[in-house]
């Protein structure tokens, strides 16, 4: 009996006693469960630890950060009451005027960085698309810069732009005949904002590059092919092939590097630290100064949460275009 | 069989090597104190700069006495503050003890991030009348002018100045100055001297070289442009708040004279001193003055031992003078930090210990011959202190004279709005100097105001 009831066959249970029906039906479930796992449970064991992962480190900080901007909580006087404030913090910074022309700022330099980046980053790319001899060496050495850390970037252009000793300085002397000490490109209000979009070019516009290189191609020989018979110019193919068929990815480009500009931080902070004054202070300085500096996190959670909201809202906005643009 | 007798005998003569040595290393580790047998350990945080040093060469002594082995955390200064006050913040554990800086000592009291001391000086016989009163009530009092005590004065330090004592010198540079501006080439005793100086330096060739007036500070990220700007503003005739009305800041912090000294600041910074220097501090005032590119330079005395040892601008090439007055007063800031238990700490008696120990004169005086600024009276007191180094009386001077900027527990946002408006109007020519102190009210009182302080604004 004993034998019979081990064996975890369905068929075997109609020869037991009713009694020891039970037992058998619950050994059987058991035998199931040893013998192998339903699919949706393993698809549930497999996806859980992301899961749980994604909850620690994303969904539960984000919870908690919209709490706290409702908060007055500074946590260098984190002896004071924590207060409800309701939506101070948020009215707070939308009537600052300040952050209007931090954001002004960030926005200045995003249009001004991505656009320089798309048209020097396009270019390349038309350039290395063309076959040449050390092709793949100039490749290469155009790649280098956005392989760098902007730790790296932002230290070593603050020597280069060192008004006595910095190369860029004599370069711009030797090409203009101005004396090198007499400006100072990270120290001068009418050159400083520039200077860090000629940085952020210099690191980007290769990734720029390497996008509208997938672009370029991407578009199928024929039909340059048919542009040739039907003798179209070359600056008719661009005009009429090349430009409409990289928008996308140009867009594509404009979009990743947008995003990344916004918040931008590293670069900045080691080139001019925000200044002179605020001149370069791009709100994600700011935000930095106001949760870590001076430990507003209320404060600074509302700020992220706004500047959260504004991303998402245009980037939403901008990716719809996008797929507008690569429907047509 | 002979093999085997002589394989056993080396072998037996290996172990016994090894039993010797094992013995040995025993007995030196026992022999060196019990505390390093038991592994105590302090980790003591500070920032990385020269003083730094010698409290790593003096924290031997330290070991070799209790046998509490001494590990340190040193942070370059650009991010001290950020890096230690984040550690306090979240109740870490990194340091048993910490040479905060002064203007900290509001929010640890009232974080309860430092241990109070009073019970422990009382118990150690510590009193703090024996350490110079600017710095008790700088670095240890909290309230200010309050017998509650959270640190032990362990760094003095102000802001003073150095010059090119061997171009003041130069006959061809003297008769030229007493030319232009009919006195004697001097070190200056005002600011208005000061810029007359450095105005003439400007631009000179010394040696070939073109050479800058003076060096002063402007870095916008942490401290550095309010450390610069508040030595000429207190000798102009700011404060920071009405003496007989706490908080009250109009009218005082943007009095018309301190506006006029925010204004000389700027005038300062444009006529006379190197370019690209906008966002400079403590290192590449360093840097101008050892590589022969400044006249004066504005600095904190912690740096003079090393300068004066410096071969190129050191000896007797380097001279030192005090913060110049102003036409409303002779101020000059306070630097220097205490040293503290923190709270978190799981070695307190041990760190309690080691203040002891450094509160010692004898160890205060080492403290001093060694590069450290030492605030005990018996030692900046004694006949032999003004001539113990070529910087001490003007040493001695400033520490007479020092002001410091707020100690609250909101001080970072009151450091971080003045070196905002300053910088704007000094470095990015934003506005008036009126205007920039004007929005400095603004700010200081918001901030005050969501501290719960009455701010008056008459």
């Amino acid at each position: 009996m004993d034998k019979m009831t081990t064996i975890p066959h369905p068929d075997q249970a109609r020869i037991v006693g009713i009694g020891e029906l039970g037992k058998v039906h619950t050994r059987t479930r058991a035998a199931k469960r040893a013998r192998g796992l339903s699919d949706r449970t393993m698809a549930w064991l497999f996806v859980a630890p992301t899961i749980a992962l994604l909850l620690a480190i994303n969904i539960f900080p984000l919870v908690w950060m919209i709490r706290l901007s409702f908060t007055s909580l500074n946590l260098s006087m984190s002896y004071l009451p924590l207060r409800f404030v309701g939506l101070d913090n948020f009215s707070d910074i939308l009537s600052d005027e300040d952050i209007w022309i931090r954001l002004q700022t960030t926005a200045q330099f995003v249009i001004a960085s991505v656009a320089l980046q798309v048209v020097v980053g396009f270019g390349l790319a038309l350039l290395i698309n063309r076959r040449f001899r050390g092709h793949s060496f100039w490749t290469t050495i155009i790649l280098l810069p956005m392989m760098l850390s902007p730790a790296v970037v932002g230290n070593f252009w603050t020597l280069l732009f060192q008004p006595q000793i910095g190369p860029f300085n004599y370069l711009v002397s030797l090409l203009t005949g101005v004396p090198p000490s007499s400006f100072s490109m990270t120290g001068e209000v009418a050159l400083a904002s520039w200077t860090i979009v000629l940085v952020d070019t210099w690191m980007w516009a290769p990734y720029v590059m390497l996008i509208c290189l997938a672009g370029l191609r991407s578009i199928p020989d024929y039909i340059y092919e048919a542009a040739e018979v039907d003798r179209a110019s070359s600056w008719r193919q661009f005009w009429s092939i090349t430009l409409p068929m990289t928008v996308p990815f140009l867009m594509l480009a404009v979009l990743f590097r947008a995003i990344e500009n916004f918040k931008m931080f590293d670069m900045v902070n080691l080139l001019t630290s925000g200044g002179p004054g605020s001149t370069t202070e791009l709100v994600s300085i700011t935000l930095k100064r106001a949760a870590f500096e001076k430990w507003r996190t209320g404060y600074s959670s509302a700020l992220a949460i706004i500047l959260f909201v504004t991303v998402f809202g245009a980037v939403n906005i901008y990716v719809k275009a996008l797929n507008r643009v690569k429907q047509r | 069989m002979h093999m085997r007798k002589s394989a056993i005998e080396r072998w037996s003569k290996r172990a016994g090597g090894a039993l010797a040595l094992f013995a040995g290393v025993t007995l030196s580790a026992v022999a060196s104190g019990p505390a390093l047998a038991e592994g105590k350990q302090l980790t003591l945080c500070w920032a990385a700069w020269d003083p730094a040093n010698a409290l790593v060469e003096l924290g031997k002594d330290f070991t070799k006495q209790s046998g509490i082995e001494m590990k340190y955390e040193f942070v370059p200064w650009t991010s001290y503050a950020d890096r230690f006050l984040n550690e306090l913040n979240s109740h870490g554990k990194l340091c048993d003890l910490i040479i905060g800086d002064s203007q900290w000592i509001g929010g640890a009291a009232e974080n309860n991030w430092y241990v109070k001391l009073n019970d422990f000086f009382a118990k150690e016989h510590i009193s703090m009348d024996d350490f110079v009163p600017a710095t008790v009530v700088g670095y240890s009092e909290w309230p200010k002018n309050s017998p509650n005590y959270w640190a032990l004065p362990a760094m003095a330090d102000a802001v003073g100045w150095t010059y090119r004592k061997d171009w003041f010198a130069r006959p061809e540079i003297q008769s030229a100055f007493k030319a232009k501006y009919g006195r004697d080439l001097a070190p200056p005793k005002t600011y208005d001297e000061l810029k007359q100086i450095a105005e003439y330096f400007q631009g000179r060739e010394i040696d070939g070289k073109k050479v800058y007036g003076a060096y002063i500070f402007t870095e916008r990220g942490s401290e550095g442009i309010t450390m610069g700007v508040t030595n000429v503003l207190y000798n102009y005739g700011f404060n920071y708040e009405n003496p007989k009305k706490p908080y009250q800041m109009q009218s005082f912090v943007n009095s018309p004279d301190a506006a006029k000294g925010l204004e000389f600041y700027k005038e300062l910074y444009k006529c006379c001193t190197a370019p690209g220097l906008t966002n400079a501090y403590m290192q590449e005032g360093l840097d101008a003055f050892k590589s022969g590119q400044v006249a004066m330079q504005m600095n904190w005395f912690a740096f003079f031992p090393g300068l004066y040892k410096d071969p190129n601008v050191g000896g007797d090439r380097i001279g030192f003078f005090v913060n110049p007055a102003g036409p409303k007063g002779h101020f000059t800031q306070l630097g220097g930090q205490g040293i503290s238990v923190v709270a978190t700490s799981d070695h307190k008696d041990d760190a309690l210990a080691y203040i002891k120990w450094f509160a010692q004169p004898s160890v205060q005086q080492k403290w001093w011959q060694i590069g450290g600024y030492s605030a005990l009276k018996a030692v900046v007191d004694a006949p032999d202190f003004p001539g113990s180094a070529p910087f001490a009386p003007q040493f001695l001077e400033s520490m007479a004279i020092v002001k410091d900027f707020w100690a609250e527990p909101s001080y970072a946002q009151l450091l971080l709005d003045m070196q905002k408006r300053v910088h704007d109007y000094v470095v990015a020519d934003k506005g008036t100097s009126q205007q920039a102190l004007d929005l400095l009210v603004k700010d200081w009182t918001k901030v005050f105001k969501e501290q719960g302080k009455q701010v008056a604004s008459q």
